[in-house]
């Protein structure tokens, strides 16, 4: 018999300390087997946020960072300036990213870094305790929006991606989620292409994944799929917002 | 012909893959594992059903799952 | 031995920066300090190096925590209000211990404060402006040639025990011009950073982490523990100060650094032939703090010291806990800007030693 899928070697063979079902494993592992099969791992340096995936860097195996809260974007330009030919990438959450380091990831997309950005949106702080996220869905209830978020108090949510696509700096944008089979070999090739397009000196690459919270959500992890489905596609539709390569093409 | 092995020990019961087998062939174990939780596992006797197509493997967060065909 | 030039204090900086192998600058405009961008600017690129300009001052101390952590030597330099957002980052580097040299051309404040010369950042320079036991070495220059010559050592210093050093000058520093020397340096043997910078594994096994996170309060108490006994190190080495007429018995002792000191030189020669014999005690680096020179003179001078700063004050404590009691610790500053005539100084000096002789 030969072997059909087997752990990556993009990471340590170590327990995580993630909630059952949180899908932070199935992106972690979608990463690293990027990370792997282009054959970068020994060139590549990650940068963590602070939120739940802070203790990334201890899971994966190439080197790594651990960044200030949203200052990722930031942290990986310094490096990747410094070391031309490495790979690069930030794996951030949608507090991290999408409030207290908006300025970060704006510029550093707006520069054309060649960094890639894996974006975690789950639409709420996982790490303390489940509070309003920039992402968090209108109606939501959330420990800081006990009555549900209402707009017109606590604003919109975020659409990063459609944000960012409007940069020129950045040449691949893409909303992936990881809620089925079929959307998780997806999100597998859209952070592959960001990967690829990085090493080939395109610019900024971007893949958000939509993903889920059992724990803060208060569902288990069948119900939380499904309130992905529901509520978090229609708000944040899956799909290429951004992609040089295919506009070269027309 | 296929086989699914599960590192129990690392499960910790999400039962994501069991939602998405195709051959419905992946349960909870009635025991409990050192995580405390009821781990993912195949029976012996429905190996034989599995199809290699490691949807389980892909869904779990954990590596749990290696996929043999 | 390499030709003098005439050149601004801010323009110094980065070319010192340059000469002591600053792979890469990240800067953010701000007054009085942005001519040591616009030097980067202009000179980085064309000898294959990195200059960038930041989203923030947040965003570039970040910048430099990455460079930093991928092994290459490292510079920010802001003033005042921007180096109170770089205190988050600044914390962050000496936590995960990395090597980085910052300037601080320091204006008044507090808040939007003013552009003009002031030395009103001591306490946050000096004793942690940002959370945490840490520590920074901080060396403050009098001269152009001065902040060159400790631009170099800082890159040096800040490799040696892996943490950030600053370089605080007040605002006529960066702007005044002066001759200058950039010095021929003896390559110093200088400790590798293979064993813990973050560039790739390139055939490593172990993976190297970049991080000042240590979730276990065992953990974190090492690593302060850690940190602490290089604090010790950085103390018992790296003190720097000048001492300027300090022989014999002596009425008073000025405490003074950075462009103050050179007006107290003066103040001393006014003095002199008043009959009044005044010494100085110039701190060089104000972390460590220059406490051994203070042993030097407390018993022999009469009325004790005078703080004189561009602050309110904020160097004092530092000299009370020098001199322990013993000798009458006095202030003379003027701030938001204002500097002070020599014949406002002397006429402290001799408010305090009871008029002149």
């Amino acid at each position: 018999m030969a072997v059909v899928f087997e752990p990556t070697k993009g990471l340590l063979d170590v327990p995580t300390h993630y909630c059952p079902g949180c899908t932070h494993g199935i992106i972690h592992r979608l990463v690293a087997e990027s990370l792997e099969e282009l054959g970068v791992i020994d060139k590549t340096i990650g940068v963590a946020p602070v939120g739940c995936s802070v203790l990334a860097y201890n899971y994966f195996a190439c080197d790594m960072h651990e960044a200030a809260h949203g200052r990722a974007p930031a942290v990986a330009t310094g490096i990747k300036r410094s070391l031309p030919d490495s790979v690069v990438f930030t794996y951030q959450g949608d507090g991290d990213l999408a409030a207290i380091g908006t300025a970060e990831i704006v510029h550093a997309a707006a520069r054309g870094e060649k960094i890639t950005t894996i974006f975690v949106n789950n639409c709420i702080y996982g790490m303390t305790g489940g509070q309003m996220a920039p992402t968090t869905l209108p109606g939501q209830v959330t420990e800081t929006s006990p009555y549900g978020r209402d707009v017109k108090l606590q604003g919109h949510p975020i659409r990063v991606s459609e944000m960012l696509s409007t940069l020129d700096g950045a040449v691949y944008v893409e909303r992936v989620s990881v809620d089925s089979v079929a959307n998780v070999l997806k999100a597998k090739k859209a952070i592959k292409k960001a990967f690829e397009l990085q090493i080939e000196g395109k610019g900024f690459t971007f893949v958000e994944v939509l993903s889920i919270c059992p724990t803060n959500w208060g569902l288990s992890p069948r119900e939380s799929i499904k309130w992905l489905q529901d509520n978090m596609i229609p708000y944040y539709p899956l799909g290429v917002k951004k992609d040089i390569t295919q506009q070269e093409v027309k | 012909m296929a086989k699914v092995t599960f590192r129990e020990d690392r499960c910790k019961g999400c039962g994501h893959c069991i939602a998405v087998c195709p051959v419905k062939i992946i349960e909870f174990d009635e025991k409990l594992n050192l995580k405390g939780y009821h781990p993912a596992i195949v029976k012996e006797e429905n190996m034989g059903k599995c199809l290699g197509c490691a949807s389980c493997a892909r869904m779990c967060p954990d590596l749990v799952i290696t996929v043999e065909k | 031995m390499a030709e003098k030039v005439l050149m601004k204090g801010n323009e110094a900086i980065g070319e010192a920066a340059i000469q002591a192998g600053c792979q890469c600058f990240f800067g953010y405009p701000i007054t009085p300090q942005t001519e040591v961008a616009a030097y980067m600017s202009r000179r980085m690129p064309k000898i294959g190096r990195v200059f960038l300009q930041a989203e923030s001052e947040v965003a570039a101390i970040n910048m430099v925590y990455g460079a930093a952590g991928s092994g290459v030597r490292v510079m920010t330099s802001s003033s005042s209000p921007g180096v109170s957002l770089k205190q988050e980052g600044i914390s962050y580097i000496a936590g995960a211990e990395l090597p980085c040299v910052i300037i601080n051309i320091v204006r008044g404040g507090p808040g939007l404060g003013g552009i003009q010369p002031a030395q009103s950042d001591y306490f946050q320079a000096t004793k942690g402006g940002g959370h945490g036991d840490y520590r920074l070495v901080v060396y403050a220059p009098s001269s152009v040639q001065e902040m060159v010559d400790l631009i170099q050592d800082a890159f040096d210093v800040a490799d040696i025990y892996r943490n950030p050093v600053m370089v605080m000058g007040d605002g006529m520093l960066g702007q005044m011009m002066e001759p200058v020397e950039f010095k021929e340096r003896e390559a110093k043997q200088l400790p590798s950073k293979a064993d813990w910078a973050a560039t790739g594994l390139h055939g490593r096994k172990e993976h190297h982490v970049i991080n000042s996170l240590f979730l276990q309060p065992e953990e974190l108490e090492k690593h302060n523990e850690k940190l602490q006994k290089k604090y010790a190190e950085i103390e018992k080495n790296e003190v720097k100060y000048e001492m300027y007429n300090c022989d014999g018995d002596l009425d008073i002792v000025l405490v003074s650094y950075g462009t103050v000191s050179r007006i107290c030189k003066n103040v001393i020669k006014m003095l002199a032939k008043e009959g009044l014999k005044v010494g100085l005690i110039r701190p060089i680096t104000l972390w460590p703090f220059p406490k051994k020179a203070f042993e030097e003179v407390v018993d022999r001078t009469k009325y004790g010291f005078l703080s004189v700063e561009l602050s309110c004050g904020q160097m004092v404590e530092d000299i009370e806990l020098s001199v322990k009691g013993r000798k009458p610790v006095n202030f003379f500053g003027r701030s938001g800007g204002m500097v002070p005539s020599p014949t406002e100084i002397a006429n402290k000096v001799k408010e305090i030693a009871g008029g002149a002789r």
